[in-house]
């Protein structure tokens, strides 16, 4: 499977990402996920605004996805510890969110992830994460 | 001067109605007290982060222990204002045990002029078994659009 591939099977095998309803595309080697806006992922009705907890689980699993397309198809990542910052409120139109590997050794890795929505400059939250990663042979 | 038992779970109630993402992943009241929510949320096949072994998405007990925090700093309030989330911090302690509902009880230990600090922890089966525990802040009297997570005025709140 080329790297597409596994992006697409890591997604579509998580109940969870097609609750959501996200996804996300490849460029090169720099993976954009894509949460569209949907009614059910709304926290407050009167603003509208996006759930906090939503925006923190669509920047935790694009943290998974970027781990799994740049560090093999072993098991899947599990979290050890987020820490998420709201910046600005989630508008009901399209979320976007990038992961950068920030050091990944032979069992924690150690994730950075912003989410914006009109303009990358302006992130709406991110998310800074330990997660634990098996080794490529580990995998099945 | 906390409000009394019945009003708050009218409005902890209001709050769980009043929110989408809440009623979609069937967020329930099990129990609020003046500071203090728990709220609980079934095993369902959709809610699944790991297919090869079950376990519930680490995403849906943030957005519970998110939305428990909001409730206990709800809780907490004499009077309405609304909050917004700053941070949260989850620490993943072990897997749900799949097959279980996952429960959250949150406790809004300091209460400043503009800030709410809340503990939590989300559990399967004893609360001093979590499989996670957060720590959240949350900024009060924020105008709306302040922040992701400011909760809805819930009908009838002061």
């Amino acid at each position: 499977m080329n790297e597409a591939e596994t992006l697409a099977a890591v997604l579509a095998r998580i109940p969870y990402a097609r609750f959501l309803g996200m996804g996300a595309e490849l460029h090169g080697d720099e993976m954009t996920a894509i949460l569209p806006f949907s009614d059910h992922l709304v926290g407050n009705p009167t603003l509208p605004a996006i759930h906090g907890g939503v925006l923190g689980a669509f920047m935790e699993i694009t943290a998974l996805a970027q781990l799994s397309i740049s560090h093999g198809q072993g098991r899947q990542p599990r979290p050890i510890d987020v820490t998420v910052q709201y910046l600005r409120t989630g508008k009901p139109v399209a979320t976007y969110a990038r992961a950068q590997l920030k050091r990944v050794g032979s069992r924690i890795a150690n994730v950075y992830v912003e989410a914006w929505q009109e303009a990358r400059a302006a992130p709406i939250a991110s998310l800074h994460g330990h997660f634990l990663v098996s080794a490529k042979e580990a995998a099945g | 001067m906390t409000r009394p038992l019945d009003v708050l779970r009218s409005i902890g109630q209001q709050l769980l109605h009043g929110s989408p993402q809440a009623k979609a992943l069937g967020f329930e009241l099990v129990e609020v007290a003046p500071a203090e929510a728990t709220l609980k949320v079934a095993y369902r096949d959709d809610l699944i982060g790991d297919p090869d072994t079950g376990v519930v998405a680490g995403g849906v007990v943030t957005t519970l222990l998110d939305h428990t925090c909001g409730q206990a700093v709800w809780a907490a309030l004499p009077d309405y204002a609304p909050i917004a989330t700053l941070d949260l911090r989850i620490d993943y302690m072990r897997p749900a045990e799949p097959g279980l509902p996952v429960f959250a009880h949150a406790h809004c230990y300091r209460l400043t002029r503009t800030i709410a600090f809340v503990r939590a922890q989300a559990y399967d089966r004893e609360r001093d078994d979590p499989i996670a525990t957060a720590q959240a802040a949350f900024a009060l009297h924020t105008n709306p659009g302040r922040g992701p997570s400011t909760q809805a005025k819930p009908e009838g709140a002061a």
